[in-house]
């Protein structure tokens, strides 16, 4: 590196490798933090006058912020299933963006557990889900699960935090990380058994609501098909927001981190996964079809009002399901750079809409005969608390790929 | 599993309900101002958005949809159902409760819930097909000197914290404190009524002990024309209603499909 030119915190940049000058750098984490001030006002708003400041009510108490819970764990989903096939199923090529796919996991849970804390509320009670836990409760699994998964990623982000040149030099976080590294296969089993249960019991959160036919889910012992389904989506969906986050990233800093043969072996993966969903999720709806015309309720009940009309269900599964899992199935649009992200959004998009259906859309079809059907938008608290974790990954992820080697083909791709 | 949310064997229990007669109903709201006034539930200068407004005791207008002079129309009070659960559901709210801030009491068949231990996550709301739950959206706010004349047996809620109708369980307690007192460990049927029973004008409201033969509920809710709401759900409700007019019933239960085959009476 010509230390002429080199940025001012060069010293703690990783080595053979170029980062712009830390001014521009500043003044990108100054744009990146004015919508996040937008939202850290909308959580101080939400805590200081209660919520009353949204546009949740009595027949919506779930709403965006829980459809946004439940998105985001999925997408974080490729941090796990990464894992797992590297660590696990020994897909070595995957060495090289598995530190991503785990910054990328960290952003998404961290994200959830920030906006339960807004959306519960008691936010200073929070505590009472682990003092009086209900075992019978799919909630208390999620709090569980997402908790120690949370951990469980924070320990596998460690060793790239000690990783950074300067930190690195020092003899303890140097073996620190060494030994981290050596456990990374036991620490990521855990994280994937963690994760199948509070990605299957996010599924069960809706599935169990006998109250509610249009979410009520029959399936194996007491676990709805839902959690099952919810498993299978976030494996399909997690690697294509993985890597739609890695092109973004590499959009924003100009150039190739990631070989196109690692990107390749995810997106086949994603695909494969999309397709054994889709029937799966297919077979769910004709059986959940049938059994709620057994109890009386036709499926033309559950579309009869705008905005959630059969559009919904065209649109989930055709649009957002079986397109991108054709464009990741097929090699040559699979190997389209701008296909590959088509394909990755439409995947990211239909997880999304998939856990907005199977919570707001649930509370909005009416079950009384006599119930009225009442739309429900968020309004901007929600909005910018929500957004507000969208900013704050990408000040996470800024950082990280400016101070930490988390793309080891970096160099190779861009040498100086 | 039945046995855990069945009613245990070796205590004397209760399994309180209500019938509510709709033919009877003329949709006055004294039940509804009556359980406000009873269990202290806030209100707001402006209650015009109803989303957020709190009602324990809610009565829907319906009608038969029918152009005059056929029209008519009808008053469903809407209580907490008490939901019993059926086969390995248990009643819809106290299974999802991730805080074990509500439960099915298996002395009264009564569902609790627990304000200071809720921390608001609502998925109980989500869980009941009534809309039966509401969320303490605003911290309560008394007009000055109210505050004296609130109920001190019932303890005012705090914002984001989820309540519901109790059937005025705190005259249940009352009651029972009274009759031990006595030496009984008996409570007579009218030594225990909800406030919404006591305020209807029209007596369209019987509440007793559903297994007690001496109870009036216990024959009114075996009466032709008996129904309850939603079913074939399997929530298993501990409030019925009676009627003598077939849309009214069908109107109840969405998904009853034929007249009357729903009604299992339990």
């Amino acid at each position: 590196m010509n230390t002429a030119s080199a940025p001012f915190d060069s010293a703690l940049i990783p080595e053979g490798v170029k980062r712009c000058k830390l001014k521009w750098f500043l003044v990108w984490l100054g744009i990146l933090n004015v919508p996040f001030m937008v939202g850290v006002a909308a959580y101080i708003v939400c805590w200081a006058l209660a919520l009353n400041q949204t546009y949740l009510n009595n027949n919506y108490p779930f709403g965006l912020w829980i459809a946004a819970d439940l998105g985001v764990i999925a997408l974080g989903g490729g941090a796990f299933f990464t894992g797992f096939l590297r660590y696990i199923i020994k897909i070595d090529e995957l060495k090289n963006i598995v530190n991503f796919a785990v910054v990328v996991g960290v952003i998404c849970y961290a994200s959830a557990l920030g906006i339960l804390a807004v959306d519960i509320g008691q936010p200073l009670r929070g505590w009472h889900i682990f003092w009086h836990a209900n075992v019978h409760s799919m909630l208390t699994e999620v709090a569980f699960c997402i908790s120690c998964y949370f951990m469980v990623l924070c320990i596998e982000y460690l060793p790239l935090v000690l990783e950074n040149r300067q930190i690195n030099k020092l003899g303890f976080f140097h073996g620190m990380a060494h030994h981290l590294h050596g456990a990374m296969p036991a620490i990521a089993a855990t994280g994937v058994f963690l994760s199948f249960f509070h990605q299957g019991s996010l599924g069960g959160v809706p599935g169990v609501l006998y109250g509610r036919p249009f979410a009520f889910r029959e399936g194996f012992l007491v676990w709805p098909w839902t959690f099952f389904l919810f498993i299978l989506s976030a494996m399909a969906c997690g690697p294509c927001f993985t890597i739609l986050i890695t092109r973004i990233t590499e959009g924003f800093a100009r150039k190739k981190l990631v070989k196109r043969n690692v990107i390749d072996i995810l997106a086949r993966i994603s695909g494969w996964l999309l397709a054994g969903y889709l029937v799966l999720k297919i077979l769910d709806t004709v059986g959940w079809i049938s059994w709620a015309g057994k109890v009386g309720a036709p499926l033309g009940s559950f579309y009869a009002n705008q905005p959630y009309g059969y559009w919904v269900l065209i649109t989930e599964i055709g649009i957002f399901g079986i397109i991108p899992c054709i464009l990741l199935l097929v090699k040559a649009t699979r190997q389209n750079e701008s296909l590959l992200v088509v394909a990755c959004l439409l995947n990211c998009a239909g997880i999304f809409m998939n856990r907005w259906i199977m919570t707001v859309q649930s509370l909005a079809v009416p079950v009384m005969s006599f119930d009225k059907f009442f739309s429900y938008h968020p309004n901007w608290a929600e909005w910018a608390s929500t957004l507000m974790w969208v900013w704050l990954g990408a000040i996470v992820i800024s950082l990280s790929y400016r101070y930490l080697p988390i793309f080891p083909q970096e160099r190779e791709l861009n040498p100086v | 599993m039945k046995e855990e949310h069945g009613h245990r064997p070796g205590k004397k229990t209760y399994k309180y309900g209500m019938v509510i007669d709709v033919d009877k109903c003329t949709g006055c709201g004294a039940c509804m101002v009556a359980c406000m006034a009873e269990n202290n539930i806030s209100f707001r200068k402006d209650e015009t958005n109803k989303l957020v407004s709190n009602f324990w005791m809610r009565v829907y207008k319906i009608t038969n949809g029918l152009p005059f002079p056929e029209t008519d129309v009808s008053y469903i009070p809407r209580p907490c159902m008490q939901c019993e659960g059926h086969g390995h559901h248990h009643t819809p709210c106290v299974s999802v409760c991730p805080a074990c801030a509500t439960d099915y009491n298996h002395e009264t068949g009564i569902v609790s819930q627990i304000p200071t231990r809720c921390f608001g996550c609502r998925y109980c709301m989500a869980a009941c097909p009534y809309h039966v739950r509401v969320f303490n959206w605003w911290d309560p706010k008394w007009p000055k000197g109210m505050e004296k004349y609130l109920n001190p047996d019932v303890s005012p809620r705090m914002r984001g914290v989820v309540e519901k109708c109790t059937f005025c369980y705190h005259r249940f307690q009352r009651a029972r404190n009274k009759a031990y007192a006595e030496g009984r460990r008996e409570l007579h049927e009218d030594e225990y009524q909800t406030a919404c029973t006591q305020a209807c004008p029209a007596g369209a409201i019987t509440f007793g002990d559903l297994d007690n033969p001496e109870h009036k509920v216990h024959k009114l809710k075996n009466t032709p024309g008996a129904f309850r709401l939603l079913e074939k759900l399997g929530t298993n409700p501990k409030v019925y209603y009676v009627s003598t007019r077939a849309w009214v019933r069908k109107a109840a239960d969405v998904y009853i499909g034929e007249e009357g085959k729903g009604v299992t009476h339990p």
